[in-house]
């Protein structure tokens, strides 16, 4: 692999966007740099979490329109049974993994290679632990008889959640690898984009969280 | 341009100062592929050219698939009281036939030109990310083999119409596999749109040479940006409304089944919201096909640029606000239907706009009937036949008569077909010597424009009759006496003309392939264009540009062959030969290729079989996947043995990687989804001296 590899992983290589160059200045190189002066790849990041918002947008919708939705058999919904102070609890620890998905950006850049390995776990297990409560509030939600067939309203219910824990579970694979490459001295401050791309994928998830829960939980049926 | 062998030490391949240039081979790595000869090449290509032209042959090949279907339904309905297919097999028959020609024809020929356009026409070397490219390509082609498998292996295929309405969509209308087939296969086909769109969006906006401003791109390649964020927004809907649909059947969830206190309006909500926009994201891309060749042929610049551009992103903003006229006779209630009425009547005027900047580009022009220029005329003609019939589908009382008549068969058929589908064959005769290296034979090819040209109309326009006389869309036979004998019997004579057009074609391409030995090659600029493909040599070299060109403008092509004298008159100030570039650069570094975006296609349908038949399936198609995520992340993003360009002997890896080459290869493990983390991975350098 060549010196230019690391190129894409340094901030502030990609700072010098070609596209207002004079001429003949720029047009010796090829390498004239992202036009937009935003990396390929967080660009990408940034394309692909709008296109995300539809999907959850749709979603959300569908929990909206069935939310009280019992079926012909009047059988229990998620509202009946969930437990608030539980979930708020999970919640915020959800929301906390993004303070130290911030942390752990910082003491990459910083150039501080253990911190960075100590937040990234400490994030990817907070966010385990979010998946954990998900999976507890669904077995019990499962015990007290609301499956995913009962009506719409808990097929809706589970459809978004589950979503929602999909996408967090692979945010955890991620923060995992990078604190495997961390771990075997690989992710090094020039890499710090690619964390800051991992950190936004896991910062849009958090906030979508914070809307599913308002919806699912604060709003009154 | 130096010809050299080896890396120059100047000129535009020169490696950046003070870079280092390390030899190491990556530790713990796979290796990547050589390229190779022959079909090998082809399996792990990732040169958005290559990729382009697979995906334009694999939409013709779907295209014929279509078109027999469509062929079947023509005779069922050529006489009153038909008898070639059943009911049953009728309704899988359109079903299949709509699902093909939108998802696996016009889409992928739409997206053959933007892979192989996009890049040439901004002056880059390839994609952003080139291996996600390859991606695209392998997943949607999966999907589409996975959709049609169903005929074999599911029963049939799905019966519920392209829009699949519930309660059709349910078990209980539908009780064979087809629509699993559908719901998964699109959903497959999704995510390579998705991927595809994301790239594409970053490789227009970030890949541009030096001084292409987004207002010099062409025409086309602002179509098709605008069409890949249609593609962005509008997927992950319909991928919800697929992922509910197959929840429902599969799993038993209630989404969409009424007798579970569901609302199938649900449904045709999601749907159109994607599936209108889908309109768009068909026919922008032959737009702007035609935005190309008309000033071409015209020889004159497009009328009013910006505003072409503009009605451009006017379509795609109000084509999210006009879904629901699919609706008007759903129950939407009349607020509704007097909202969704004025959108859909404020949205023909950007399209009127582009219509008439089309004629004032040929207003007073040069004008050379090619058969390019007469498919891009005719598809001026046809869509503005459907844009006005469409217009008539905007005043609500009228569509109430219309809905699901014949009537809006004609209508979606001259704006998709009229509209979309001539627009792309005239794009074919276009770019053909540019992509191919020989010309397609004119005679054959004005033969193949006219007998398409009267077919569609002899085929769609009775349509209009018949749907306004009262004839039902998607009814397998009809009794005879309600007066429908004659103007289907027109039809159908119509389509096989359609046929024979479309055979003319094939036919044009395997006889001039064969007459182009004695011809002379057509250069690289044979119809005297005007954007930045045309200034390099036909057949495209494996690196585009030998240098990157610096744009000044729009038509940045056509003003280095052309001036203007004291007078303001035209004159000629370079010829093509003078201005072109002879595609000698040796030494370009290009991005390595990769088997993994096969690998990872290929365990998509597993998957999808799994869920329809036995979840065990599932495991090897997951392992499949995520053998292919990590093996993606862990490849090196070159290799250094790599050869660097037309497979020569340049193996001296002295480090001649520019950024950009290496940037691309570097970016392209970060895959939307589970696989970006991934690409921390990937640096898994020894001697990385970069910083």
């Amino acid at each position: 692999m060549t010196a230019a590899t690391a190129a894409p992983a340094t901030p502030g290589d990609n700072t010098a966007p070609g596209e207002n160059t004079a001429p003949g200045e720029s047009t010796a190189h090829d390498d004239h740099g992202p036009s937009t002066g935003i990396s390929n790849t967080k660009l990408a990041m940034w394309l692909f979490l709008g296109s995300e918002c539809l999907l959850f947008g749709g979603l959300i919708s569908t929990y909206l329109l069935y939310k009280t939705r019992r079926g012909p058999d009047n059988r229990a919904i998620p509202t009946d049974v969930f437990d608030i102070p539980f979930t708020s609890i999970s919640s915020f620890v959800l929301l906390m993994s993004s303070l130290t998905m911030v942390l752990a950006l910082s003491a990459l850049t910083r150039g501080d290679n253990h911190g960075a390995r100590v937040w990234l776990l400490a994030t990817s297990m907070l966010g385990g632990v979010f998946i954990g409560g998900q999976v507890y509030e669904f077995t019990s939600f499962l015990r007290e008889g609301v499956g995913f067939t009962n009506n719409p309203a808990s097929s809706a219910f589970y459809a978004l959640t589950g979503f929602h824990g999909v996408h967090v579970s692979l945010g955890i694979v991620m923060l995992m690898s990078l604190f495997v490459a961390s771990w075997q001295g690989k992710l090094r401050p020039e890499h710090s984009e690619t964390v800051e791309i991992v950190g936004l994928y896991w910062h849009f998830v958090d906030v979508v969280w914070i809307f599913i829960f308002t919806v699912i939980y604060l709003v009154p049926a | 341009m130096t010809i050299t062998e080896k890396p120059v030490t100047e000129g535009p391949l020169e490696l950046e100062s003070g870079r280092e240039a390390i030899a190491e081979r990556p530790l713990g790595v796979l290796t990547r592929p050589q390229g190779g000869r022959g079909w090998r090449d082809w399996l792990s290509t990732v040169d958005h050219k290559k990729i382009g032209i697979m995906y334009g042959v694999s939409a013709m090949v779907f295209f014929v698939v279509g078109g027999v279907e469509a062929l079947l339904i023509r005779l069922q309905l050529a006489v009153p009281n038909g008898g070639v297919l059943s009911a049953d097999v009728y309704n899988q028959v359109f079903t299949m036939h709509g699902v093909t020609m939108v998802f696996l024809f016009i889409m992928p020929l739409a997206a053959a030109f933007a892979n192989y356009l996009i890049p040439l026409q901004i002056g880059a070397r390839d994609v952003a990310f080139p291996r996600l490219n390859a991606l695209s390509y392998w997943i949607w082609l999966s999907g589409a083999i996975f959709l049609n498998s169903s005929w074999i292996v599911g029963g049939g295929g799905a019966d519920c119409g392209w829009f699949c309405y519930s309660p059709n969509s349910g078990l209980t209308f539908s009780p064979s596999h087809g629509v699993d087939f559908y719901a998964i296969g699109l959903l497959i086909a999704g995510i390579a749109s998705l991927v595809s769109a994301i790239n594409l969006i970053v490789t227009c906006l970030n890949m541009r040479a030096p001084g292409m401003d987004l207002f010099r791109m062409p025409v086309l390649t602002w179509m098709l940006l605008i069409t890949q964020f249609l593609l962005l927004f509008a997927l992950p809907v319909i991928t919800v409304a697929l992922f509910l649909l197959m929840f429902d059947r599969l799993f038993d969830a209630s989404f969409f089944n009424p007798d579970m206190g569901a609302d199938p309006l649900l449904w045709q909500h999601l749907f159109w919201i994607f599936g209108h926009p889908e309109v768009y994201i068909i026919v922008l891309p032959a737009f702007g096909v035609v935005s190309e060749v008309i000033p071409t042929f015209s020889r004159k610049p497009i009328f009013g640029y910006t505003f072409m551009v503009f009605s451009g992103i006017a379509i795609g903003f109000m084509g999210w606000g006009v879904w629901a006229h699919h609706m008007f006779v759903s129950g939407i209630g009349p607020i509704s239907v007097a909202a969704f009425s004025l959108s859909t009547m404020f949205i023909a005027v950007p399209t009127g706009v582009k219509v008439l900047n089309w004629m004032a580009t040929m207003w007073g022009g040069q004008i050379r009937f090619t058969t390019a220029m007469l498919f891009a005329v005719g598809t001026v003609a046809m869509f503005t036949i459907g844009g006005l019939s469409g217009v008539t589908h905007a005043i609500a009382p009228a569509d109430t008569q219309q809905t699901d008549t014949y009537y809006i068969v004609a209508h979606f058929h001259y704006v998709i077909f009229g509209g979309g589908v001539l627009g792309l064959i005239g794009g074919l005769y276009f770019w053909w010597p540019k992509i191919f290296g020989y010309m397609l034979n004119e005679r054959r090819g004005k033969i193949n424009f006219w007998s398409m040209l009267i077919g569609f109309n002899l085929t769609f326009g009775p349509m209009h009759i018949l749907g306004l006389q009262g004839m039902s869309r998607r009814i397998d036979t009809y009794s005879a006496g309600f007066g429908f004998e004659f103007w289907n019997m027109v039809a159908t004579v119509g389509s096989f003309i359609i046929a024979l057009s479309v055979l003319v074609l094939f036919h044009n391409v395997w006889k001039s392939k064969r007459e182009a030995a004695d011809l002379p090659p057509p250069g690289p600029d044979p119809w005297d264009a005007r954007s930045l493909e045309w200034m390099i040599p036909s057949p495209v070299p494996e690196h585009n540009f030998d240098e990157v060109p610096t744009v000044d403008g729009l038509d940045e092509w056509w003003h280095r062959k052309y001036g203007f004298d004291d007078n303001g008159k035209v004159v000629q100030i370079a010829t093509v030969e003078e201005a072109a570039q002879d595609g000698s650069a040796k030494g370009v570094h290009l991005p390595a290729p990769s088997f993994w975006p096969l690998v990872l296609a290929v365990g998509l349908p597993l998957i999808g079989y799994g869920l329809i038949f036995n979840l065990w399936l599932c495991v090897p198609g997951g392992l499949l996947v995520g053998m292919g995520i990590f093996a993606w992340a862990l490849e090196p993003v070159d290799d250094p043995d790599a050869s660097h360009d037309h497979h020569d002997d340049d193996h001296d890896d002295d480090g001649d990687g520019d950024a950009d080459d290496a940037e691309l290869a570097a970016a392209a493990p970060v895959a939307p989804g589970d696989s970006s983390a991934l690409a921390a991975a990937a640096p898994a350098v020894p001697g990385e001296g970069g910083a």
